[in-house]
């Protein structure tokens, strides 16, 4: 099964997004805490791309779909056409480097990659996919 | 969406925050703790029973403020945070660095324990 969702890119669309996870995801057999950490990692990498791709402008769109198999992996892409920010190329600061600095950023990359199993991406047809990938 | 309000018990200040804390409203959160902590409050304690959903943005808020309030000697404890919400402070090791209470009673007990 498969579902999509658009949306511009405007913070105040995180809720929807998440609520769109939360409905895709329902009856599938998600625990509380790991439908919880998945709408963490994605709202995590929708917040960064609205933020850092597309300066929250809300005429820029982004999509998100998600493909449950029958078995398996659950598959959840991101889709847009601004710049590519690779995550994996990305180290993260640590906990005891933020706490010092009193900076407010940097976690979100660290949820990301603690909670999904693989991050990838692709170019297809001009778009960007962030392909993120969680066995429950 | 959040909603995020404050009252004083015992001379202690109560930041009571109702909703979810995202990268669109951890900026609320952000600035009820600087009014607390500007208004020169020593016990400051988080009310979480409400808090439906805290994504990094929120957790960066919190993390921001540990340095400071231990060199102001402010007891800063939160409490009653649900499970999901607690699970997102533990998977990042977070919950170790934060005074974290079940109840108001407990939150309490240890913030008169910790300005002592």
């Amino acid at each position: 099964m498969s579902y999509q969702y658009n949306i511009g890119c405007s913070l105040n669309n995180l809720k929807g997004i998440r609520e769109f996870i939360r409905t895709s995801l329902d009856g599938q057999g998600v625990s509380d805490l790991e439908m919880g950490a998945i709408v963490l990692a994605l709202d995590e990498m929708c917040s960064n791309l609205m933020i850092h791709a597309h300066h929250c402008n809300p005429d820029h769109n982004i999509s998100m779909n998600i493909h449950i198999p029958a078995k398996g992996e659950f598959i959840f892409e991101i889709i847009d056409d601004g710049s590519m920010f690779d995550i994996n190329h990305f180290e993260e600061p640590t906990i005891t480097h933020l706490v010092h600095e009193k900076r407010k950023g940097g976690l979100g990359i660290r949820l990301v990659k603690t909670i999904m199993d693989k991050i990838e991406y692709l170019q297809e047809n001009g778009k960007n996919i962030c392909r993120l990938t969680k066995s429950v | 969406m959040v909603h995020i309000k404050r009252l004083q018990e015992e001379g202690a200040d109560i930041i009571a925050i109702v909703g979810d804390i995202d990268a669109s409203s951890s900026i609320e959160l952000d600035l009820a703790i600087a009014k607390s902590v500007g208004e020169g409050f020593t016990k400051i304690l988080v009310d979480c029973s409400a808090l439906e959903y805290i994504s990094s943005a929120g957790l960066g808020v919190f993390m921001s403020y540990i340095e400071e309030l231990r060199d102001k000697k402010i007891s800063f404890v939160l409490y009653g945070l649900k499970e999901r919400v607690l699970n997102t402070f533990s998977i990042l090791g977070l919950a170790d660095l934060l005074n974290i209470r079940d109840t108001k009673q407990e939150a309490k007990k240890l913030a008169n324990e910790l300005s002592i």
